[in-house]
């Protein structure tokens, strides 16, 4: 094997291992915390990447008309929630963090859109007009189903799939979008280029595992999500509120996936189904975790994306089946490993 | 007012109006969404099985309908076999792809197999459309059309008959599967694992078997399809069209055979009204109903999680009571064992937990036509003990011998078959099922029925043998009235008690009673006593673990007494009673 060949492989499968890894962790998180296995995971990406992309055209993001959509569906429900209980406190939390929140981005959204900031700004917005979403679709999918089986759960988290994966094509049509990178620039490390983009890559998702760890590790908020992950009657019952850990992984999630779409977008076309199958190459990640281990989850993703990497370059037409198969000695070795469960 | 046989001309008038409606005057664009649905509802009713009674579930069932579909397109276009002939191998073929798959997930917690399906799925769909004997991502086409004889079945209208004969014998095969010996063990898989193994089902082997099935069916549909459409390419196959047969299997209802034909045909109209209406609506044409599978998928899940077919039902005349088939044989029973031969011996049972001790160096001993109480309070040892006994839980020193025959490394379905029933501390009934469903699981080990028999209701001789024996222990215990009536309607103290049936249905040498008084009501609890009384009369062998010393005494003939995982006492129930040990233990230790 030629050596810069195979370098540069290694370089492209660190950089999409690591937009990898970030998924696999936010999977590993909601599963863990809401036991939700959270397919929709990679629609976060997609509507990030194309929110981005049109950021970078000056053109104004409808994930934005989005928000404020999935903002009414959960204001809408927690209406019905209320109904026959006049209780003017808690709609009017419900208003401002369904409609006024939401309404906020919006405005903030037509405001800087056609401004053309710079490339910072316009990812912080993006993550901003994305974050809240997972609130919502908490809110909306999965709040009302607390104490159903796991695989209830994972049969609900792929019709939210579809209907997100749909809405993105009304939103953003069938075309693919391809954003700016953060910053443009090559580095020579040696005799391999290197781009910016890529540096912002391991540096962001650096960053971001470092600052999952420091929020689990440190904070309040963090302890009572680990709490809930390992125990969730126990959590409650020492005044851990679940829906809070519940709503918490859901925008940790929701925000992972948008960073991961800025980081990505750049490198690849995105159409409204590509979030899917990135989503599900950071599951191949997290399953290899058992759903359960974040380091082994961060390094089964760069692990499946230099695999990718290579198999692009040498089967490019059997890239995706290889990289899904790689579920199945996964699976067996599980299978060996794992002691029988009796229940869910 | 209804009588039973409204409901059966209804039945009767659905089955004429489907074996009509080609030779009136309809459009042929229904003739073609009816055979739609018919192959949808094939792949949907083993889905049917899989998730809504197995309680497993596949978004790969596409992939399986597209290894039936290549394998009977390939072996037609190019090697020119007859499609009668691939019928088998097509159906084969859905089995030889499932069973590797199944075998490396049913032992992992149930969400893996659809996970593995997943990903699986999208690989298959992508494989597909990379083989160059499968046509890549051009297909296959030049499919020849099913015949008999000189007659092609050609024209949509006229492979309808042939479809729709397919869905009508899988339906009642899968009918007829879930009311055997196999279905009611694959419908007990719902409820866990735990008490279908004590009663003898391999609950691995009976989730492998439901999910071949289930792929069997899905790769039928996939050869009907190859023959209906007489040319294939990957996309009907992928793993959206995966999701969307799930989808109309919760529509359906989970757990109702007939309710998969429902789902499968109200998505599919969906599906058709949606096409036509929201390019109206949004104006471009692009597949929004996606959107609306979407949400409808969530939504059935959170407001009616077994579907809409429980809904049609109500709305359908009522059917009759099932009446109990008369059995022409008794099933075999064991030789009674003489009353006082040692039955289990407990020497010197140990368990440690880390470094807990929580059974230390336990010996006693239970005798055929004893009841003996294995008592103490919380903590004391007693259920850790009773694990060990039933193969739960694993000796770590000491042995235990049943029959002179040492149990340990058995696992709890081969303790049962030796003929050690237990019950449960927190019963473990199946609700939806009927109370002689849930009594004849007891009675599983007592049958030799496979899926082939059942399938084709050759297994009604034993069946009704099963169900005549279930019966029986329903009526010794007193349940006689209920039999019918659904699991779940019991009381608590009933639920107790049809454990206990259970447990007798599968012709016991001993019965092994987990706390069988714990939640009880005073009268409850009488009414209890006289029932294992009566039980020791008819030459039952019973060791029950109880903390409630006054439900005890005046029913065992001895009792053993454990504080700390440790045998403080042992005798008859007067003795033990004044054992100043014991008095300690249950009202601590005098100071």
């Amino acid at each position: 094997m030629d050596f810069t060949i195979a370098a540069f492989l290694m370089q492209d499968g660190l950089t999409s291992g690591a937009v990898y890894a970030l998924l696999g962790l936010a999977l590993v998180l909601v599963f863990s915390v809401t036991r939700v296995i959270f397919i929709p995971q990679g629609e976060f990406v997609a509507y990030g990447a194309m929110t981005l992309s049109l950021l970078d055209t000056g053109r104004f993001p409808p994930t934005a008309i989005l928000l404020m959509v999935f903002g009414a569906a959960a204001f809408l429900l927690d209406l019905w929630e209320y109904r026959g209980r006049y209780n003017a406190a808690a709609l009017l939390r419900s208003a401002a963090i369904n409609l006024a929140l939401p309404g906020a981005i919006y405005a903030l959204a037509l405001v800087l859109a056609p401004l053309q900031a710079g490339p910072l700004v316009k990812a912080l917005l993006t993550v901003l007009i994305i974050a809240p979403m997972g609130m919502y679709v908490y809110r909306i999918a999965f709040r009302p189903l607390a104490d159903v089986p796991v695989l209830v759960l994972l049969i609900v988290s792929v019709g939210l799939h579809l209907a997100m994966m749909g809405l993105g094509l009304v939103f953003f049509g069938a075309e693919g979008l391809r954003a700016q990178p953060l910053s443009n620039g090559v580095y020579m490390l040696g005799f391999l280029p290197v781009t910016a983009q890529s540096l912002w890559i391991y540096g962001i998702t650096i960053a971001i595992i470092v600052g999952l760890y420091v929020f689990f590790e440190h904070t309040l908020l963090g302890k009572a999500l680990r709490a809930t992950a390992i125990n969730r009657l126990g959590a409650r019952l020492v005044g851990v509120r679940t829906q809070l850990t519940g709503v918490t992984a859901f925008v940790l999630a929701a925000t992972i996936g948008a960073v991961s779409g800025i980081l990505i977008g750049p490198i690849t076309t995105i159409y409204y189904d590509t979030g899917f199958i990135i989503g599900l190459k950071g599951f191949v990640a997290a399953i290899i975790g058992g759903l359960a281990s974040f380091p082994v989850t961060a390094v089964a993703a760069i692990g499946v994306g230099i695999i990718e990497a290579f198999t692009s370059f040498y089967a490019s037409a059997y890239k995706e089946i290889i990289v899904f198969s790689l579920i199945i000695p996964v699976l067996i070795w599980l299978s060996i490993t794992t002691a029988v469960h009796e229940d869910d | 007012m209804t009588t039973p046989s409204s409901r059966f001309l209804l039945v009767a008038g659905a089955l004429m109006l489907l074996a009509l409606l080609p030779l009136l005057p309809v459009p042929p664009f229904w003739i073609t969404l009816l055979n739609n649905i018919g192959i949808a509802s094939l792949v949907t009713i083993g889905l049917v099985l899989l998730t809504g009674v197995g309680g497993l579930t596949s978004f790969g069932q596409a992939a399986f309908c597209g290894f039936g579909a290549y394998t009977t397109a390939v072996l037609t276009t190019a090697y020119g076999f007859s499609p009668w002939l691939t019928l088998p191998l097509s159906v084969a073929m859905g089995a030889i792809i499932a069973l590797p798959l199944g075998l490396i997930t049913v032992r992992l917690s149930g969400h893996f197999l659809p996970l593995g399906t997943l990903a699986w799925g999208i690989a298959i769909y992508y494989l597909f459309g990379q083989i160059d004997l499968l046509g890549r991502h051009d297909g296959i086409s030049g499919i020849p059309p099913l015949a008999i004889g000189d007659f092609r079945f050609l024209s949509g209208s006229s492979i309808y008959y042939v479809i729709w004969t397919f869905v009508i014998l899988t339906a009642l095969a899968a009918q007829n599967l879930l009311n055997s010996r196999i279905g009611r063990a694959i419908r007990a898989l719902r409820g866990g694992g735990q008490a279908p193994e004590a009663f003898g089902v391999n609950v691995a082997r009976a989730k492998l078997t439901v999910f071949v099935l289930a792929s069997m069916t899905a790769a039928l549909a996939g050869w009907l399809y190859a023959h209906m459409q007489r040319a294939i390419n990957p996309t009907p196959f992928s793993i959206s069209m995966g999701i969307e047969y799930l989808l109309m299997a919760v529509v359906g209802g989970a757990g109702h055979v007939w309710g998969a034909i429902f789902g499968a045909s109200l998505v599919l109209v969906l599906k058709e009204a949606l096409q036509r209406l929201l390019p109206e609506l949004i104006g471009t044409s692009a597949n929004f109903e996606m959107i609306v599978f979407g949400a409808l998928l969530v939504a059935i899940l959170q407001l009616a999680r077994d579907g809409l077919w429980p809904l049609v039902l109500r709305l359908l005349p009522a059917g009759s009571p099932p009446s109990l088939p008369p059995a022409a044989a008794d099933l075999e029973k064991r030789r009674p064992v003489p009353a006082g031969t040692p039955l289990i011996r407990v020497d010197k049972a140990r368990k440690t937990f880390g470094g807990l001790v929580a059974v230390n160096d336990v010996s006693f001993e239970v005798k055929a036509g004893q009841i003996v109480g294995l008592i103490g309070p919380n903590g004391a040892g007693k259920s850790t003990t009773f694990d060990l006994i039933t193969g739960m839980n694993h000796l770590t020193a000491g042995q235990i011998l049943f029959n002179g025959k040492p149990l340990s490394g058995l696992s709890p379905r081969e303790i049962a078959r030796l003929g050690v029933a237990r019950t449960f501390q927190h019963p473990k009934i199946l609700p939806d099922m009927s109370v002689l469903e849930n009594v004849a699981l007891g009675a599983h080990l007592r049958g030799y029925s496979g899926v082939v028999k059942s399938v084709l209701h050759l297994d009604r001789p034993e069946e009704a043998s099963l169900l005549a024996e279930a019966k029986r222990q329903i009526e010794r215990v007193g349940l006689g009235p209920y039999m019918h009536r659904p699991a779940g309607d019991l009381a608590l103290g009933q639920v107790r008690i049809l454990e206990i049936a259970r447990a007798l249905a599968l012709d016991p040498v001993v019965l092994l009673l987990d706390e069988p008084a714990a939640g009880l009501r005073h009268g409850e609890k009488q009414e209890l006593a006289v029932l294992l009384r009566k039980l020791r009369e008819e030459g039952m062998s019973i060791l029950l673990v109880e903390h409630d010393m006054s439900f005890v005494m005046g029913l065992v003939d001895h009792l053993v007494v454990l504080d700390f995982g440790t045998r403080i006492a042992e005798g008859k129930p007067q003795e033990v009673r004044e054992n100043p040990a014991v008095i300690a233990a249950y009202l601590g230790g005098v100071a």
